[in-house]
């Protein structure tokens, strides 16, 4: 388990490392610069800003020291946005705020997509799984933008019931936190449904059922901890994505978060704080698939961490 | 053992039928048998001669298109078809128990083997409190023959072998010792020394407890020592029904002693061969007119292929459905 976990942690650091280095070289091959705007400052305040940011060195060269400082620590700081803050200062105020529509959000999917999927695998061909299966197909297709404008429509606009934008108070919550976890609930109650109803006709059910055990039972103990894996499998990672932000969503309800941050650092070229939420994304991915892993270990006892679970 | 004689399953023409998108298909086409307490009674046959579906219909574990379509089965006088949901649930498990072909795959994987036996006595004995259960859950694995029950009781299935699972499944049937177990081919999946061990182990058990016990198996060998009696399934019928020794002493049903003539023995001479039944089984989607057997009986005559054959008694609880022990016997047969 130690040396699992070690090796387990080297590669995550290996893979950071590559995510870096190709980040930094694209993002450095995408025409524009951090300095142009409309209104183009003259060549020598040019050469004096990349000079000053270390921007007039060759690529390879600033690719170094922005691995020395990254080891220090050192995300660098906004060249553009918050200029001369650090990223790190950045991420650090940004990230609760997407975080916390994103716990929410993450719990709304969870606790409401499993149960919904095995309500529609037990009903399975009954009117009930039909419903299910046509919200849960349309949740999976409608982008999350149209979900999140629709609300905003209904509620602020026309019902007047909720507020539209900023995170003033608890009502501020509902909104985004539907809108972000509408796609994954119906993804996690898809999947559920459909590992399900593999496992419903596993002879350990007919063992159960032959016990006498009462069919809630059977579902929520016997079933349910069997089909697990793969929702497991895709929770961990929807995680690390739905807590850094959703930027379609916090573009909508106006939400200053890390994902819409995100996206405006790339259409601003301010290239420390794209490398530093990228890496800090990354970093998130990583670690939670790494407790998927783990968690596997925790729902099914067959399975052995260690040899051959490097997948 | 004191000789006792209360009936405590009454099968009476039961009929059960799958209903496919091909037609119905008529798996159970109306058995009659009664069991004692204590008795062991054998159900042999091939695949697909319904044997299976016939005792799933006891234990209401008949899943959709199969459907009982007819008859009764009386459990001490009570209909098991007109069992509530909830009196069903409390019937299984706890007044008839079923264990199952392949011990790899019956037991839940992600829980251990003390949850799972805890909670089949649990479910039916909610003041039962979880330290009794595990008490009586690791007398039951002593019983069933896993003597260091403690720690097999931590365990999880995958750390079992077969035939330890197959005594775990034992021992789940029992806990809440039941009046009848249903075994459904329990050594088929197994190797033949651990088929052996598990015989042994139902024989002694059933000395232990005197419970009933319905054996399903498509080998007569393992029937043989271990029933009082046996019923031999072909196609969906009852063909032949009688005590151990009536049928293999005095096998009547053309069938049967096919079935008997196929069966390598012990004390055969070398140049003796098995001898095969011919044809193919019954395709139950369109089952020929008259007995079920007829197309493969060596014996087949006109009335055969046209009219089913009525039960005839042998001997004292000894019937077979065939128009050959109607006729009057000639000589030479």
């Amino acid at each position: 388990m130690a040396g699992y976990l070690i090796k387990r942690v080297l590669m995550a650091l290996l893979a950071l490392l590559i995510i870096t280095c190709v980040t930094f070289v694209v993002m450095n091959l995408v025409p524009g610069g951090p300095f142009l705007s409309e209104k183009a400052p003259s060549p020598e305040v040019l050469a004096a800003l990349e000079a000053k940011y270390g921007l007039d060195k060759p690529l390879g060269e600033q690719l170094v020291n922005y691995l020395k400082d990254l080891l220090h620590g050192d995300l660098g700081v906004s060249f553009r946005m918050q200029k001369n803050r650090p990223v790190t200062t950045i991420i650090g105020e940004m990230f609760p705020i997407s975080a916390k529509v994103g716990v929410f959000a993450v719990l709304n999917a969870v606790i409401l997509g499993i149960p919904l999927g095995c309500l529609a695998a037990y009903n399975r061909g009954k009117p009930i799984d039909s419903i299910l299966r046509v919200i849960m197909t349309l949740g999976i297709s409608i982008p999350s933008f149209v979900v999140a404008t629709l609300l905003l429509v209904l509620f602020s606009v026309n019902l007047k019931i909720l507020p539209g934008t900023g995170l003033a108070s608890w009502k501020n919550y509902l909104m985004p936190c539907f809108a972000l976890s509408f796609y994954p609930m119906c993804y996690i109650g898809r999947m559920t449904r459909s590992s399900m109803l593999d496992a419903i006709n596993a002879d350990y059910i007919r063992t159960a059922r032959a016990k006498g055990l009462p069919s809630r039972r059977i579902i929520f103990k016997h079933a349910l901890r069997n089909s697990l894996i793969p929702v497991v499998t895709y929770i961990g990672p929807m995680t690390a994505y739905i807590l850094s932000g959703g930027f379609v969503v916090e573009t909508v309800f106006s939400i200053p978060g890390l994902g819409r941050y995100f996206i405006q650092s790339i259409l601003n070229r301010d290239y420390p704080i794209i490398m530093g939420t990228t890496i800090f994304l990354a970093a998130f991915v990583i670690v939670m698939n790494l407790l998927v892993d783990v968690l596997y270990k925790v729902i099914d006892p067959r399975i052995t961490l260690g040899s051959g679970g490097e997948a | 053992m004191e000789e006792k004689k209360t009936k405590l399953l009454e099968v009476k023409d039961l009929r059960v039928s799958f209903f496919t998108p091909a037609g119905e298909v008529k798996a159970v086409g109306g058995i009659s048998y009664d069991l004692n307490d204590g008795e062991v009674m054998g159900i042999v046959g091939e695949s697909g001669s319904g044997k299976s579906v016939e005792a799933y219909s006891i234990i209401g574990l008949l899943q959709s298109p199969g459907k009982v379509v007819g008859g009764s089965i009386l459990f001490e006088g009570e209909n098991v078809l007109e069992f509530s949901e909830q009196r069903m649930r409390n019937f299984r498990g706890n007044e008839v128990s079923m264990i199952f072909q392949n011990p790899m795959t019956c037991l839940n994987p992600v829980y251990t083997i003390g949850n799972q036996l805890i909670e089949a006595l649990r479910c039916h004995n909610a003041e039962v409190t979880h330290k009794e259960a595990y008490d009586r859950a690791r007398e039951m694995l002593e019983l069933v023959g896993i003597h260091d029950s403690a720690r097999r009781m931590k365990q999880y299935p995958h750390e079992l072998s077969g035939g330890m699972r197959q005594r775990v499944m034992i021992a789940m049937g029992l806990i809440c010792s039941p009046k009848l177990l249903i075994a459904d081919e329990p050594t088929t999946a197994l190797d033949v020394t651990i088929q052996a061990q598990i015989l042994e182990l139902m024989k002694d058990i059933r000395q232990k407890t005197g419970m009933a016990i319905i054996f399903i198996t498509h080998n007569l060998g393992v029937v043989a020592d271990i029933c009082d009696k046996i019923s031999v399934m072909y196609a969906g019928k009852i063909v032949e029904q009688g005590s151990v020794d009536e049928i293999f002493y005095n096998p009547s049903h053309p069938y049967t002693k096919g079935l008997l003539r196929s069966m390598p023995r012990v004390d055969a001479e070398q140049y003796e061969r098995l001898i095969p039944i011919e044809g193919t089984p019954v395709d139950m989607l369109n089952p020929p007119e008259g007995c079920p057997f007829g197309p493969r009986c060596e014996h087949c005559m006109k009335v055969c292929l046209k009219h089913n054959p009525p039960n005839i008694s042998i001997s004292d609880g000894h019937t077979a459905a065939c128009w050959l022990l109607s006729m009057p016997k000639k000589e030479g047969e």
